[in-house]
């Protein structure tokens, strides 16, 4: 950019895609030149190379219009220039931009079509749209609360993208089309107030509002606009390179937008789910540094965009996502080491879930530390500290994210001013802060081992300390021997150490006398505690060294195992002695539990009532519980998409193999020959037909039994607590009712299948009120 | 046509996920045959890890980007014993990827550890390779490092 427009070899078409979006993509980076000059060069090569590659050069820049939102007005420059050099090129530009728009709306990529919106907006700056043609276009946007029976988050989306696009041209329009405007904020205003916000509590990070309220996103984006309004649409933050080409520009002529009907709404629209906006810092944060913009700046949201935006194109790179945040332009005037971790934990704490995996996060966080040692440790350590302060009031699920903290200190030798959280030390265990520090420090445990954990805690914490995961076996001590069971537990270790096979074991096992004798059905293989009992500890002390020798031994012994946990009771059984042996060591319950899964000794319905049995009331708030149960709802979800999938493929197939007979085709008689190994497909498709319905039915029946459960657990509470005159928000029924809330946020998708079921079977208006509200809320998301 | 769903190579770039330059020398098979193993693997080499490092520490670090189908871990040949490296297999190669983007180059038991594709276990590989037993990188090394057994075997 910026040379002569040299003659070019003949190059692949390829090859010079990749050359004109290289250069695109890069324009400015590694420059001497300025921005602007820069720009200036492009706009000339692109121009000269407009009558051989305009439709490259079209799709170029559309792409770089959805998918580089953080350089929005770089390019909007650079469409400014081209269109000023170019007028149908400019127009084509914006009838592809249209088409593009309409295309994302179609497919539900709704973020993507923000940012096509925003752009479009922002090219009425560049004098490529004229402005009256722009404020129609949002006249039919807002028009689109006028909608009957539409869901709300339709109406919201097209609110958002209206409402988002002012800061960059909140101005222009107000100068040109002032009474539009007025009139068009003014409905904005009436939608907002009407609209219904029962979704929110279950949205928020933290329930109180000090010190600082969780706001709604499009509430805080109102006054975001308001405030920007009172302000004269003045807005110093955003980098606008077209400025320095005002002269240039306002020559060019303009193109009117033309009439854009948003698309109706459809069975298969799905919008995106409501926001709640994170905020953790203010101005008074970071004294000595630049001031922080205020919540309701028109600056802070973009800036949260842009960083949200930056993360979002180079979450794959960690390295260069570190970079490309470190250097969003700030010019100094804002504290960006705290805008980038507010952003970063905004996204962890995301509800339902963050939009990229956790552990991502935490290697950000450790990059970002790397490239600003002398600053960004201490803004983390702060964020940190206030994040520990105000867990009182932090919902559960996003507690259990902090423990991107336990992953993150194991990278710095888990060194921490432990005693600076002695305060928890004095509180009752099951309060939020001393509960978060033994659960971090377990997870510490599980990345080291138990004396280290020991020694990096002042003495006074070792209350709050793991226990040591060492396995307990009933059967171990002479002491035990007038146990029921013992010998044969003795029996039982000796055939294991010499190698027995499944039938050895059966045969020892045929001697243990059933505690449930008239529930005996005469053939042998009813459930037997005591047979489980002896066989599963016995088994997993002999196989307690480590995870492998555990699972080589439930794989040896599969065929006990599956005989014994045949009953719904047995394999209820066999996770209650599983726990008993492994509860000071809940990693290994875990792994087991998974594997008991996948090898179908025990099933998902089985895990979920075990949850919820009242052996493990004990432990139901520990975070292990829930990993395991979310874990198994994960599992069964996979199974049910992995039979989905064959099925699929397998109709492809049938599909393929009609098109080939009914084309007549002689020469592929290897497919043929495929076609009739495999045996007829509709007979595998009616197979997996009925694989898909059972699977499908399984998993129908897991969320039903945990909602029932929760339902049971929580109604027992709230009985016994307006029975006894006991205030119900005990941090127990704090916890619990969050996890409730946290099964359908995570699996939303797939439990909005059941929601008939759900209402006339489980959710019932004779429901406590504050369990109903919770489901209320679920319904609210989508509305 | 202008769909919605093209993307830039900018955006593309995936350095982390991407093979290394290293190729198994014991490999049975063509170059090619172990490429295409590779890029379809879902398992991982891990190198660098203490000798001390347990199957349960791995596991919980590595169950980070996803779940775990097994861990192997790297033997001396001779003694049998944790010799610093390991397998960990997924059930998907979506999580062995995001374990290359994001668990590769931190820390385990307080060592940077080392991730790289592997085209799947097969017995025998568990062993080191080096003559006195253990991997070949603690033959010939010349500093001394606490956790992998002090000084390199040609030292001592």
């Amino acid at each position: 950019a910026g040379q002569p427009h040299k003659r070019r070899r003949t190059s692949e078409p390829s090859e010079i895609e990749e050359r004109l979006e290289s250069l695109i993509c890069r324009v400015g980076e590694k420059s001497h030149s300025s921005l602007e000059s820069n720009l200036e060069g492009l706009a000339g090569v692109l121009e000269a190379d407009l009558p051989n590659y305009k439709s490259k050069i079209l799709r170029i820049l559309c792409t770089v219009a959805r998918l580089l939102p953080e350089k929005l007005t770089v390019y909007t420059t650079l469409v400014g220039l081209l269109n000023a050099r170019n007028y149908n090129f400019g127009g084509e530009f914006v009838e592809a931009m249209i088409r593009q728009l309409k295309e994302c709306l179609k497919v539900n990529m709704y973020n993507e079509a923000v940012h096509l919106v925003r752009f479009l907006s922002d090219l009425v700056n560049c004098h490529v749209i004229a402005a009256p043609s722009m404020v129609a276009m949002f006249e039919n946007f807002v028009s689109v609360t006028q909608e009957e029976d539409v869901p709300q988050v339709r109406c919201d989306w097209y609110m958002f993208a209206f409402l988002s696009s002012l800061p960059w041209v909140g101005k222009e329009l107000y100068e040109k089309k002032d009474a539009e405007m007025d009139r068009l904020l003014s409905q904005t205003e009436s939608y907002l107030k009407r609209r219904q916000k029962i979704h929110v509590p279950m949205l928020q990070v933290w329930t109180a509002d000090k010190p600082h309220p969780q706001e709604e996103y499009l509430d805080c984006l109102w006054s975001q606009i308001q405030k920007l309004k009172k302000d004269r649409w003045q807005e110093r933050h955003i980098l606008r390179p077209y400025l320095a080409f005002d002269s240039v520009l306002c020559e060019a002529l303009q193109h009117n937008l033309p009439p854009f009907t948003p698309p109706p709404h459809t069975e298969d629209s799905v919008y995106p789910m409501p926001r709640v906006i994170f905020r953790m810092f203010d101005y008074t944060d970071d004294p000595e540094g630049p001031v922080m913009p205020g919540s309701h700046s028109v600056e802070r949201f973009v800036i949260e965009e842009n960083l949200h935006c930056i993360i979002k194109s180079h979450w794959k790179e960690r390295k260069t996502c570190a970079a490309q945040l470190l250097s969003y332009p700030g010019n100094n005037k804002i504290p960006l080491n705290y805008h980038i971790v507010e952003v970063i934990f905004a996204e962890l704490f995301q509800l339902p879930s963050p939009p990229h995996i956790e552990v991502m996060y935490t290697t950000l966080l450790i990059e970002l530390c790397k490239l600003q040692p002398g600053s960004l440790p201490q803004v983390l350590a702060q964020a940190t500290e206030m994040l520990y302060m105000r867990l009182d009031t932090m919902n559960t699920t996003c507690v259990d994210s902090i423990n991107w903290f336990s992953h993150h200190l194991s990278n710095f030798q888990f060194r921490w001013s432990w005693e600076d959280w002695s305060d928890c030390l004095t509180q009752d265990l099951e309060k939020p802060k001393p509960k978060f520090v033994r659960e971090v420090l377990e997870k510490c445990m599980r990345l080291s081992y138990h004396q280290r954990i020991i020694d990096i805690v002042p003495a006074s914490f070792s209350v709050l300390s793991p226990a040591n995961p060492v396995c307990i076996y009933k059967y171990g001590d002479e002491s035990n021997r007038s146990l029921p069971g013992y010998t044969v537990a003795l029996c039982l270790t000796i055939a294991i150490k010499n190698k027995a096979s499944n039938d050895e074991i059966f045969s020892i096992l045929k001697d243990v006398p059933n505690p449930n004798q008239d529930d005996d059905d005469g053939e042998g293989f009813s459930f037997n505690p005591l047979k489980i009992e002896v066989f599963v500890q016995t088994l997993l002390h002999l196989a307690a060294k480590s995870f492998s020798h555990s699972f080589s031994a439930l794989a040896k012994f599969h065929e006990v195992f599956k005989t014994l946990a045949e009953s719904d009771e047995g394999k209820l059984h066999v996770l209650r002695v599983v726990y008993e042996v492994w509860k000071n060591h809940p990693q290994m319950i875990a792994v087991l539990v998974d594997k008991m899964i996948r090898t179908q000794i025990v099933d998902c319905a089985a895990v979920a009532n075990w949850i919820f049995s009242s052996e493990l009331a004990h432990d139901f708030t520990r975070f292990y519980i829930w990993e395991i149960l979310h874990s198994t709802i994960r599992k069964m979800n996979k199974h049910v998409l992995k039979i989905h999938k064959e099925l699929e493929e397998t109709k492809a197939r049938l599909a393929r193999q009609h098109k080939r007979r009914d084309s007549d085709d002689d020469d592929d008689d290897d497919d043929r020959s495929t076609d009739r190994e495999d045996g007829p497909l509709e007979e595998q498709i009616e197979r997996l037909q009925e694989k898909v319905e059972s699977a499908q039915s399984e998993q129908k029946n897991l969320f039903l039994v945990i909602f029932q459960r929760f339902i049971m657990l929580l109604t027992e509470h709230l009985v016994r607590c307006e029975t006894g005159g006991i205030d119900v928000f005990t941090p127990w029924y704090k916890s619990c009712i969050e996890r409730l809330q946290q099964i359908f946020l995570q699996h939303h998708q797939i439990i909005q299948q059941y929601m008939v079921t759900l209402e006339n079977l489980l959710f019932t208006a004779e429901l406590d009120h504050h369990i109903l509200a919770v489901f209320q809320q679920f319904c609210a998301l989508q509305a | 046509a202008m769909s919605a769903g093209g993307t830039l190579s900018i955006l593309r770039s995936d350095s982390y996920a991407e093979l290394s330059q290293y190729r198994d020398q014991h490999f049975r098979g063509t170059r090619y045959d172990q490429e295409r193993l590779l890029r379809k693997s879902c398992t991982l080499y891990v190198g660098n890890l203490s000798f001390y490092t347990t199957e349960e520490q791995i596991h919980e670090l590595f169950s980070k980007s996803g779940d775990i189908k097994k861990v192997i871990m790297g033997l001396d040949k001779v003694k049998k014993t944790a010799c610093g490296f390991c397998f960990v297999e997924y059930y998907a190669r979506g999580d062995a990827e995001n374990a290359m983007r994001y668990i590769n180059g931190t820390r385990l038991d307080d060592r940077i550890i080392r991730t790289d594709w592997d085209a799947g276990f097969k017995e025998g590989r568990q062993y080191g390779r080096g003559r006195s037993g253990g991997q070949v990188r603690d033959e010939y090394r010349q500093d001394y490092d606490a956790g992998r057994g002090g000084y390199g075997k040609t030292v001592q």
